[in-house]
């Protein structure tokens, strides 16, 4: 299951990438792996502002749906539309095409209670 | 008698093989002081003779579509049933099987629910339809929850006072849970106020609950209504007569974002009102939050086209608490018998017959304003077939009532002390409407 | 199997078989004083026709026989599908549901007309109240969600009269889906609670939750694991301590009729699936009949109408004096309450309890004989259903559950409920019912054993079964990406 050094990591399976200000948001492979092929994804709007915690979309397979949470609290700038008519790139490239929203993150402090890689992987081992 | 196919030495062998001596062992986990010491108080078992006489007794005891001649309607109508229908509705294969959940043993439940969809749609001139409610008045409270979802933040619904009484009774139920504010224009008239209703439009309105037919059986002008909701960004849902969609305007095309209805009169028997058949369609835009399933069609392994029901994530058994609606079941039977009655009729079939009505509900509307005891409040309303009348006769309309149930004639249903909503349909003769007619004249 | 006759997978639709100009029978000859649409209706007359099927009586009648050909019904097979209580429909029942004076009733006819009708209604509302031990019902929900919905609604009602609707309503984890969708409809907020080890309820975890603001408790009992709780007594009282109501979720009736009546257990109310313990059809996905038995408190709230007797004898209908009002149109699913009032009739009480024993004894059977080819949760004295867990095979063997349930269409059984309940990871329920014969037990536990010795010796043939069905597994996935839910023709083809 690849967990790439260079991001953050949720309990709840998200990964995290931090660019100054903005973050980029998606599922692990591990959380992909778990869920199956993917069906569905409910995008939130640009411009729509989370705290961190709150559900700001869902990921559906054939018979589950599962919430995502914002991993910091922030304003979606950017979401990746693709995944409305292509939501199987989840499962294909989770950390690359498969990116779900982009924040502009408005507590940078928050980062601090993200997971490395080493302790995701200890979480999913 | 019973059902159970189990003999005495085959009991004794399986207490045997569990390892206990008395049934009764089973059940020590019930505790002792909640259990029966008596048998139940019901009446000893009957064998099936005894019983099919008693129903029969049952049976007789109520005067049927054949001693009483159906003029009533209200959602539930004396239709023909095709002969065919019930025989389809017999096959074991489907009224023993249960919910389609094993695509691979289940495709002819699910091939037919497809194409009861695919009808429903035709008539509905909407994309979506699901594979049926339990009846006309919860597909109408279903369509209110949904249009609150839709809208996310909009709580309050505007509904047309002159749909069904029972569904305005129970979608004012559904709305006592508080997540709903069912606000009823011109309640008691005849027809909706469009001012009225339009006065009542904000955009706090999820959506604007129309009749297509209303209850009176007349065509309301709902198209501005339906562009006024929009214009507010409200849903509109309009509550149909599906075998009128035969012959009317398809929701879609009015603009409508939702139809919903009864869909008894499409093959179904009137059963004393129960199970009807609710159906519910919509656009594609707003389809993820419909209540119910949904039939698709995809392929399996080896290529073959195959059913599944699908979009199943908006459903109880996976989102539970976050579902788009409790409902469990779909009637389905009742959808195969509306499936078959479309393909028994077809399209030039189906719109005959919904004039064939229409016809003789005008005629008999005509021949009872001419008996001079009825007059019509709207003389310029367009019906379908169904219509109502005031009374104007000698004496109450309550006399003249008992005195048609005594000739045999079901002569619709009473509205208050004074009204009398009648039903025409296809099956309706010329002597049966003469004698509906002969009666009221020699009543006065 | 010989080639020709072998049905294999859906044909085109009734839709894609149309022919221009093709009629059934039954299509009526219009009247000569028939108007058009444009005189009827104006501007709201229907210009194209909808493109329902053309086809002939006998292109229909094979259609239907083609369709039914590929499904899998009660009297096609064993189908242990737990919690759904899949037993013999009888045919007396669907003979009496069509006699005229019951199919032919309109619902607006007046009482004296249908007296038979009504009659039959209040026996089986007698009935059902004595069966339940409580003494109120309402006939009309449609199904068990709908009763629970409506049980829901009428707590919400007697709360309020109370002075305070409450807030939430706690579920065990073992609930059904329904439950907690249907609290969320009645405007509650839903609160989970654990089970205990032995997929009972922790009453520990439940006094945690109880509260002033509990508007209920909802329990399956006998639970979704096939256990009755033997804490049942104090499990209710705890709820009533809180001024809550405790609502029984009555999938599992069918294993304690005549032998403990949830209303002696202490539950305030109960739905009860006529298609499941009455044996009414499951039909494909309905229709049944969900009624609602209440306690003496409630009565006043259930939706109306209900069938009363009179002083005179006669019978007719009546609104409760605070009834939440009603919850759809008319009186219920009467031609379901027809079939389960001939199989009371039938039964009667001993009959009954015989229901509840065989059932029991079934299960029981069952799963003393599947033990040693499955784990089975919670290995002790069942009720009506078990559950095997296939988390074992799975990790030997990397056949999952729903490999095995798909095999066993191979077999020529229906699979038992697969992935519920939750909490028992790879489960399949198994409810065998009262009426299945002992040779079918036997083979299903048979069939289940040479399955388990399949996922030793060839896994790779249980991925990929089932392998005789009409159609084989299929694409869901893709089903639910790009949904095709209709055949594309006539208004927007």
């Amino acid at each position: 299951m690849a967990i790439p050094a260079e991001l953050n990591y949720t309990e709840d399976h998200e990964w995290v990438k931090i660019e100054s200000e903005t973050a980029m948001i998606g599922i692990t492979d591990y959380a992909q792996d778990q869920l199956g092929g993917l069906v569905f994804v409910n995008l939130p709007a640009v411009g729509d502002t989370f705290a961190v915690g709150a559900v700001f979309g869902e990921v559906e397979s054939v018979k589950s749906v599962s919430e995502l949470l914002a991993p910091l609290s922030g304003k979606v700038i950017e979401v990746n539309a693709e995944l409305e008519s292509a939501p199987e790139t989840i499962n294909n490239d989770p950390y690359g095409a498969g990116w779900i929203i982009k924040m502009s993150v408005s507590d940078p402090s928050q980062t601090g209670a993200l997971l490395d890689a080493t302790a995701y992987e200890a979480l999913t081992a | 008698m019973d059902f159970l196919p189990i003999t005495e030495t085959e009991r004794e062998l399986m207490l045997q093989r569990i390892g206990i001596a008395d049934v009764n062992d089973l059940f020590s986990d019930i505790p002792r002081d909640t259990r029966l010491e008596n048998r139940l108080d019901l009446d000893a078992g009957l064998e099936e003779m005894q019983v099919s006489k008693r129903l029969e007794e049952l049976a007789r005891a109520n005067s049927n579509a054949a001693d009483l001649v159906c003029f009533a309607g209200g959602g539930i109508y004396d239709h023909y049933q095709p002969a065919l229908i019930d025989n389809i509705l017999q096959r074991p294969e489907f009224f023993t099987a249960y919910t389609p959940y094993q695509p691979e043993v289940s495709q002819g439940t699910l091939q037919a629910i497809y194409e009861f969809q695919t009808g429903i749609c035709e008539l509905c001139g909407l994309p979506v339809a699901n594979a049926g409610m339990y009846d006309g008045a919860t597909a109408l409270a279903e369509a209110a929850f949904m249009a609150r979802r839709v809208s996310r933040t909009r709580s309050r619904v505007l509904v047309a006072g002159s749909i069904h009484p029972e569904k305005i009774e129970t979608l004012r139920t559904y709305a006592r849970a508080g997540t709903l504010e069912v606000e009823v224009i011109s309640e008691g008239q005849r027809s909706c106020n469009n001012t009225e209703l339009c006065t009542a439009l904000g955009d706090d309105v999820a959506a604007v609950l129309l009749p297509y037919p209303n209850y009176y059986g007349m065509i309301e002008d709902v198209a501005p209504l339906i562009e006024a909701a929009h214009e507010v960004g409200a849903l509109a849902v309009l509550d149909c007569n599906p075998l009128l969609l035969s012959v009317l305007k398809p929701p879609g095309d009015l603009g409508a974002d939702i139809a919903v209805g009864e869909a008894q009169c499409l093959g179904n028997a009137m059963n004393f009102g129960g199970p009807g058949l609710g159906f519910f369609a919509c656009t594609e835009k707003i389809m993820r939050q419909i209540p119910g399933r949904l039939v698709g069609k995809t392929t399996d392994i080896d290529g073959h086209d195959a059913y599944v029901l699908t979009l199943a994530t908006r459903e109880q058994h996976i989102r539970r608490e976050k579902a788009t609606s409790n409902i469990c079941s779909n009637h389905a039977l009742n959808a195969l018998a509306a499936g078959a009655y479309l393909a028994a009729t077809g399209p030039k079939g189906l719109a005959s017959l919904a004039l064939s009505a229409c016809g003789k509900a005008h005629h008999l509307h005509d021949e009872l304003i001419r008996t001079g005891s009825f007059e019509d409040p709207c003389p310029k309303a367009n019906f379908g077939y169904e219509f109502i009348l005031d009374y104007c006769g000698t004496g109450h309309l309550d006399a003249l009532y008992d005195a048609l149930i005594d000739a045999g004639i079901l002569p619709g249903i009473c509205v208050g002390e004074k009204s009398l909503l009648v039903a025409v349909t296809e099956k309706r003769t010329d002597p049966e409407i003469e004698s509906f007619v002969g009666e009221v004249r020699s009543h006065a | 199997m010989p080639e020709p006759f072998q049905n294999r997978g859906p044909r085109p639709t009734i839709y894609e078989s149309s022919r221009p100009g093709a009629t059934c029978v039954c299509a009526p000859v219009a009247d000569t004083r028939d108007a058009s649409s444009d005189a009827f209706f104006g501007d709201y007359a229907r210009q194209a026709a909808p493109a329902l099927p053309q086809v002939s009586e006998v292109e229909i009648m094979r259609h239907y026989a083609h369709l039914a050909s590929m499904n899998f019904g009660v009297d096609t097979g064993s189908y242990p599908l737990g919690s759904c209580t899949m037993k013999y429909n009888p045919r007396l029942n669907e003979w009496a549901a069509r006699l005229p004076g019951f199919a032919q009733l309109h619902p607006s006819q007046p009482d004296e007309t249908v007296q038979g009708a009504l009659q039959l209604m209040y026996e089986l509302q007698q009935d059902l109240c004595e069966i339940s031990g409580l003494p109120g019902v309402t006939l009309q929900p449609a199904a068990g969600a709908h009763g629970e919905y409506c049980a829901l609604m009428i707590f919400r009602a007697a709360h309020t009269a109370a002075g305070n609707p409450r807030k939430k309503v706690i579920i065990p984890d073992t609930a059904h889906g329904t439950n907690p969708a249907s609290v969320a409809m009645a405007g509650y907020e839903v609160v989970t609670i654990p089970s205990t080890t032995d997929g009972l309820v922790d009453l520990e975890a439940l006094r945690a939750a109880l509260d002033h603001d509990t508007a209920a408790f909802m329990l399956t009992n006998p639970n979704t694991v096939g256990i009755f709780d033997p804490q049942i007594t104090e499990i209710t009282r705890a709820v009533h301590e809180v001024g809550a109501f405790a609502y029984c979720d009555g999938a599992n009736l069918n294993a304690i009729l005549g032998i403990t009546r949830p209303g002696d257990q202490g539950f305030d109310a109960l739905h009860i699936n006529l298609h499941k313990t009455f044996s009414t059809p499951h039909g494909g996905g309905g229709p049944g009949a969900g009624p609602l038995c209440v306690s003496a408190e409630l009565c006043p709230y259930l939706p109306g109408p209900v069938a009363v007797r009179t002083e005179t004898g006669a019978y007719a209908r009546k609104n409760p004096d605070k009834s939440i009002g009603r919850v759809r149109s008319y009186m219920g699913n009467f031609a379901i309450f027809v079939r389960a009032y001939a199989y009371i009739k039938m039964l009667g009480a001993e009959g009954l309890r015989g229901v509840a024993e065989q059932a029991v004894l079934s299960a029981n059977y069952l799963r003393v004989i599947v033990q040693d080819t499955f784990t089975v949760a919670y290995n002790r004295t069942c009720m009506h259903e078990f559950v095997l867990s296939g988390a074992n095979l799975k990790a030997e063997t990397g056949v999952s559950t729903l490999d095995v349930a798909k095999r066993l269409l191979d077999y020529g059984f229906h699979p038992p409920t697969i992935y519920f309940p939750l909490i028992v990871s790879e489960a399949m329920m198994l409810e065998p019912t009262e009426t299945e014969p002992l040779a079918a037990l036997d083979a299903l536990a048979e069939a289940l054993r040479a399955i388990a010795a399949e996922a030793k010796s060839d896994p790779e043939l249980l991925h990929s079964a089932p392998h005789t069905t009409p159609v084989r597994r299929l694409d869901e996935a893709g089903a639910a990406r790009n949904p095709n839910l209709r055949v594309v023709q006539g208004f927007c083809s």
